[in-house]
């Protein structure tokens, strides 16, 4: 899965599950405000996250992704580490 | 002192309509909510009969969130309660504003149990559960949703009380109204319909298989019953001091004169006849009526075997030789577990209002022991003030209300 691939992919999944328009979703956007998430949901979209993209995302790693860009990086970095 | 208890708003989503008026049609007709359901056959189930209940899409009623932590039985109970707020008058500015109790029957949240521990099992990850897991699963899992949603202050309790949950719910609420404690109380019961909810009551051999005709199936008090047919859905009752309804202005519906309880002390699934006498016996010495003020009676029958003759006993005992009708809307409905003591109020309530006795569907010929009531085959087009409404559940609980007509209505 290539980066333009992760973005797509993660996007489609964010915006259906957390009920909001795609466009909302940019790189430099914050994730928390954007999807609204509080402390619970953060849990849904980390699930989300690993179902999607087969990336597991830990509790420590969690606090670093602040943008949906960390979040595509992070999604990558770890793809190419599994290769 | 002791306070005036009365009902001011009703809500219903069953098999036989997902709101009071169709409800009402379906019961005035007879129409039953029965169907086979060959995904259970393919399950191994032993019977494939089921109620036919509609899952509500809630999507654009409640928030993403909401929707994530209620499950099934939950979304029942939110429609359902919904119904009955509206037709209380009891706006959010009202709620906001005073302690609104509220106290649910329920005894199980079985699909969502399994669905987590699906993920666990298979995944050895319990974040993938996601969040509303926990929320699903327990028990409370009705009275915590609907608390929230509707912001509810007063006393927030799940009743688990099998299959008299909501009656007991409905009785224990109207104590708490009766001694001053709470002024206002949304009660109900609700009841999953999955088949993962009732496989191991399919797997003791309880249900009808009386599967080439479904609508015949669950016939109560009829000699040749075979067992139940498992239902669901949910219903509220919102139960009030009659002070508080008439300074709101409210409508009010009819008035909870007595509740009864008692337990078997015996078997865990058969029933007995002294537990259930000792419940009406209790519930008539309460509300201090004469019995022959009881112009109908709504009983727990379910079809099963033994359950309904010593019902019929039991309700033989304590009436001697008045008898009013006597019918079980489970021919109808199937048997509604934690929902069904209050779903059968509101059955029995929708009757009293339109002046007619539902018919006990299927009714076709009475054993030795329902030969002694008077249970009406047919629609019976009459009025009358006040009924009792019997549930029983396993080991033994046993719950009785006694409801009567109020003149003070509002349009």
């Amino acid at each position: 899965m290539n980066k333009q691939e992760i973005i797509e992919k993660i996007n489609t999944a964010l915006a259906e599950e957390f009920e909001i328009e795609i466009a909302a979703i940019t790189p430099e956007a914050p994730i928390k405000e954007t999807l609204d998430l509080d402390s619970l949901s953060l849990v849904d979209m980390v699930a989300l996250v690993e179902t999607v993209s087969g990336v597991e995302i830990k509790g420590t790693d969690v606090v670093s992704i602040k943008t949906f860009e960390n979040l595509y990086n992070f999604i990558e970095e770890r793809l190419l580490e599994q290769e | 002192m002791k306070r005036r208890v009365v009902i001011t708003g009703l809500g219903i989503y069953s098999c036989l309509g997902k709101n009071l008026t169709t409800v009402c049609n379906s019961l005035y007709n007879g129409t039953s909510g029965i169907i086979f359901d060959r995904t259970r056959k393919d399950m191994g189930f032993r019977s494939g009969l089921t109620a036919n209940v509609e899952i509500p899409d809630l999507k654009g009623v409640l928030s993403r969130n909401q929707r994530v932590y209620i499950p099934e039985q939950g979304l029942y109970a939110y429609v359902a309660t919904a119904e009955a707020l509206e037709q209380a008058r009891l706006t959010q500015d009202y709620i906001d504003t005073h302690e609104i109790g509220l106290l649910y029957g329920n005894d199980s949240s079985a699909e969502a149990v399994m669905n987590s521990i699906d993920i666990m099992r298979e995944k050895k990850n319990t974040t993938l559960i996601g969040s509303g897991g926990i929320f699903k699963s327990m028990n409370s899992t009705v009275t915590m949703n609907l608390a929230c949603i509707f912001k509810m202050k007063g006393i927030n309790l799940t009743i688990s009380g099998a299959c008299a949950s909501g009656s007991h719910a409905i009785g224990l609420g109207s104590l708490l109204i009766r001694w001053g404690l709470q002024d206002c109380i949304v009660c109900g019961g609700a009841q999953e319909v999955n088949p993962y909810s009732i496989g191991s009551f399919d797997g003791i051999s309880a249900f009808s298989v009386r599967e080439d005709d479904p609508t015949s199936a669950s016939r109560p008090f009829d000699r040749d019953r075979d067992g139940l047919v498992p239902g669901g859905g949910a219903a509220t009752v919102i139960i009030e001091s009659y002070e508080s309804a008439v300074q709101r202005g409210a409508p009010i519906l009819a008035e909870i004169c007595g509740y009864g309880f008692s337990s078997n002390g015996d078997h865990i699934s058969v029933p007995n006849v002294d537990g259930p006498s000792r419940s009406l016996q209790m519930a008539i010495r309460e509300a201090g009526i004469h019995l022959r003020d009881i112009g109908y009676v709504n009983a727990h029958a379910t079809s099963t075997p033994v359950g309904d003759r010593n019902e019929a006993k039991a309700i033989a005992n304590v009436f001697g030789d008045y008898r009013p009708e006597v019918t079980s809307t489970k021919s109808m409905t199937g048997h509604e577990m934690w929902m069904a003591g209050a779903s059968e109020v509101i059955y029995s309530m929708l009757m009293m209002e339109n002046d007619f006795v539902a018919p006990n569907i299927n009714f076709e010929n009475p054993d030795e022991d329902s030969a002694k009531l008077n249970i009406p085959a047919k629609r019976v087009d009459k009025h009358f003030d006040m009924f009792l409404s019997n549930s029983f559940g396993f080991g033994g609980t046993n719950s009785t209300l006694i409801i009567k007509n109020i003149i003070h209505k509002k349009s």
